[in-house]
């Protein structure tokens, strides 16, 4: 008679490799950033770039959050999300141009304060804009992503000739507020006022949204939607309810990203939305749809890439996106931090 | 004959039967019908479209896959004969390898963007074609060595199809009806047969058992797997399939233009006028390509005079005018877009059919 096989557990520690795997998408942004270093070589304008690739990925960052999440949480693909950032920007910069005494005097709290007012308005406009959209023209074709796309086009297109007729065909150039003109040196380095502003306006409403998501109830429902959504209405939450509630607050996010994104170009047009639409698709992408941690990395590495790209071969910025986007998707064919789905 | 020729699918409505050979007719003659430079003219357009439409239908309509990149590959056929006509010399070889060269490398990227995203999920691909449309469409004009950048590139298409070739002196001394018997009309033909050829193919295409599964996938693709068809390697093909033909109508169009630019051939505008057109005649629905075209077409350079006309009419009321313009004329079709989705999602052409 021969002995049963042995098969006691034995205690294995998980390899480094393994215990490494979940944050990898967290060590991207330090690589890409040496990389950089290393491609650009000169350490100067390095900082300058990093600094501008951050603040650039804050931005896309502010304007592609409440998609993902919308996606995430009723599978609704918003196409025309860009419409959101187009008019945020318009409304913000009319508002600005309207206080002109407090953005030309050379103090920095009073032109804060009137970018303050600028981007409430803004804020303000656009999610009363998103509750018209959600109604009107995403709430009748819930759960067919076809025609979903094609309507939410629809919307945009509809958006964008509205501000071409109220605002006119052409684009407005204004300049910003004094105290945000010119930039700070380091040593050779020169690193734009502005571009600290939207960063620490990123990281302020990154951390405020973690905070949301994280440790409060409204935050536990909406997590628990994206991953479940049909348990948790059976457990008595009107999910439709909270989903309007996190559309319109994308769409204020867009348009607070809006608003930024014009003052850091110092223009806007009626299609700086659909523009930036092509980044923020890539963005949520390669963060993997539904995951605002995922869309936060995706957006710092999609912003230091295009600056570094743009720096060492000009031709190769946007190619360079979507380069960045193929080669996420071999790794990691649902995005980086893909959110699981029980459905 | 018939029916073999349209592939067993007719158009099983009376009045779309009637509006279809009205249109075929109006296409089959009209230099003869129409004479006048925008009349042909528009008469090519609505041929090329109805090709281009028709090649989108096949993805949109029968896959349930929305892409944004069908601009993209109309244009890629076009610069392929264009930059063949100017690097090979003018001559029907190139014409052929730049129609055939753009073909492929359309079916190419078709076949690499759809490897990447349709793996994962379908509405990944509309979000990546975006992307990818775009970075083209930026590209070709940056570009501006290889591809003429903004200005685009003009070309020369062979003798025989130029206004300066004429024939038939002897016989019909030089002109038949009244119509000149010139390089243009032959270059008319060249692109109603073209055109005819490519659509009777993609009518073909959609009515085999290839068309047949592709339409199972869109309704239910889940159980299309569980059945035992490869979605994914179905809906690949049908990307590459679809690039393919609005490559080669976008060689039409280059043949027919004698001239490619970013405006005529990769603009988002037009990319939205295809989606308008295929809603509008009826998604899934080769037919409804013909419909959708045609009316598209013959609106956009028609009805915006008359847009011009309110406009001026309502001169003095407050916003009208400018509501009115005809440069707001995409407003008014993104209107009308979504009302079709929402009201008439089958199109034109379903409707007809519905009543019988």
């Amino acid at each position: 008679m021969t002995t049963a096989p042995e098969h006691s557990p034995t205690m294995a520690r998980s390899s480094v490799a393994d215990r490494l795997a979940p944050c990898a998408p967290l060590m991207l942004v330090p690589v890409l950033a040496i990389a950089g270093l290393i491609a650009v070589q000169n350490p100067a304008s390095w900082l300058t770039l990093t600094v501008s690739g951050l603040a650039m990925g804050m931005m896309i960052f502010l304007m592609a959050s409440g998609l993902t999440l919308v996606f995430g949480l009723m599978d609704v693909i918003n196409f025309g999300h860009g419409a959101f950032v187009s008019v945020g920007a318009f409304i913000g910069i009319s508002v600005l141009l309207t206080l002109g005494h407090l953005t030309n005097a050379p103090s920095l709290g009073l032109n804060l304060l009137a970018i303050l007012v600028a981007v409430l308005a803004a804020m303000a406009a656009t999610a009363v804009m998103g509750w018209a959209f959600e109604r009107v023209i995403v709430k009748p074709v819930y759960g067919n992503h076809l025609s979903q796309i094609l309507v939410t086009m629809g919307g945009l297109i509809i958006a964008e000739q509205l501000i071409i007729v109220l605002w006119g065909p052409e684009e407005i150039y204004f300049t910003r507020p004094e105290a945000l003109k010119g930039a700070l040196t380091f040593g050779d380095a020169a690193i734009e006022k502005y571009r600290l502003v939207t960063v620490g306006v990123g990281l302020a409403v990154f951390a405020a949204m973690r905070f949301v998501l994280r440790r409060t109830k409204i935050g536990l429902i909406v997590r628990a939607g994206v991953q479940n959504g049909e348990m948790v209405a059976a457990l008595g939450y009107r999910l439709r309810l909270v989903f309007i509630g996190v559309f319109i607050a994308g769409s204020a996010l867009a348009g607070l990203g809006g608003v930024m994104w014009g003052l850091y170009q110092e223009v806007i047009t009626a299609h700086m939305g659909n523009q930036a639409m092509i980044l923020i698709f890539i963005v949520v992408i390669i963060g993997g749809l539904g995951s605002v941690e995922g869309c936060f990395i995706g957006a710092l590495l999609v912003g230091l890439l295009q600056n570094y790209v743009a720096f060492v071969e000009p031709k190769l910025a946007l190619v360079s996106n979507i380069a960045l986007m193929v080669a996420i998707l071999m790794w990691r064919p649902m995005g980086m931090i893909p959110v699981v789905k029980a459905k | 004959m018939i029916r073999s020729l349209l592939s067993g699918d007719l158009p099983r409505s009376r009045v779309l039967a009637l509006l279809l050979v009205v249109i075929l007719i109006c296409l089959a003659f009209a230099p003869f019908l129409f004479p006048g430079v925008r009349t042909v003219d528009t008469a090519a357009r609505i041929c090329i479209f109805i090709v281009l439409v028709a090649s989108y239908d096949l993805l949109l309509g029968y896959g349930g896959i929305v892409s944004f990149a069908h601009t993209m590959f109309f244009g890629m056929g076009a610069y392929g004969v264009a930059l063949t006509s100017t690097h090979m010399g003018r001559g029907f070889d190139a014409l052929a390898i730049g129609s055939i060269s753009g073909a492929a490398l359309a079916a190419v990227l078709a076949l690499l963007i759809g490897l990447f995203s349709l793996r994962v999920r379908a509405i990944f691909f509309a979000m990546i074609t975006l992307a990818v449309a775009s970075a083209v469409a930026v590209l070709v004009s940056q570009l501006s060595g290889l591809t003429g950048g903004e200005d685009g590139l003009t070309f020369k298409t062979p003798r025989e199809l130029g206004p300066a070739f004429k024939f038939g002196k002897e016989t019909f001394d030089g002109t038949l009806f009244g119509v000149k018997l010139n390089g243009k009309l032959l270059t008319y033909y060249l692109i109603f047969g073209g055109s005819a050829l490519l659509f009777l193919a993609l009518l073909r295409v959609v009515n085999s058992p290839f068309g047949r599964v592709l339409q199972a996938i869109r309704e239910n693709d889940f159980r299309a797997e569980a059945i035992g068809y490869r979605v994914v390697y179905y809906r690949v093909t049908a990307t590459c399939l679809s690039a393919a033909i609005a490559a080669l109508s976008g060689s039409l169009y280059a043949i027919w233009l004698r001239y490619v630019g970013p405006d005529t051939t990769l603009s988002m505008t037009i990319m939205i006028d295809i989606l308008l057109m295929v809603v509008i005649g009826g998604m899934g629905t080769i037919y409804g390509a013909v419909i959708g075209a045609t009316l598209f077409v013959l609106a956009q350079n028609y009805l915006q005079n008359l847009m011009g006309v309110l406009s001026s009419m309502t001169e003095g009321l407050p916003l009208l005018p400018e509501l009115l313009s005809p440069d707001r004329w995409l407003l008014w079709l993104g209107v009308l877009f979504i009302l079709s989705v929402y009201f008439f999602p089958s199109g034109v052409v379903g409707r007809l059919r519905g009543q019988r």
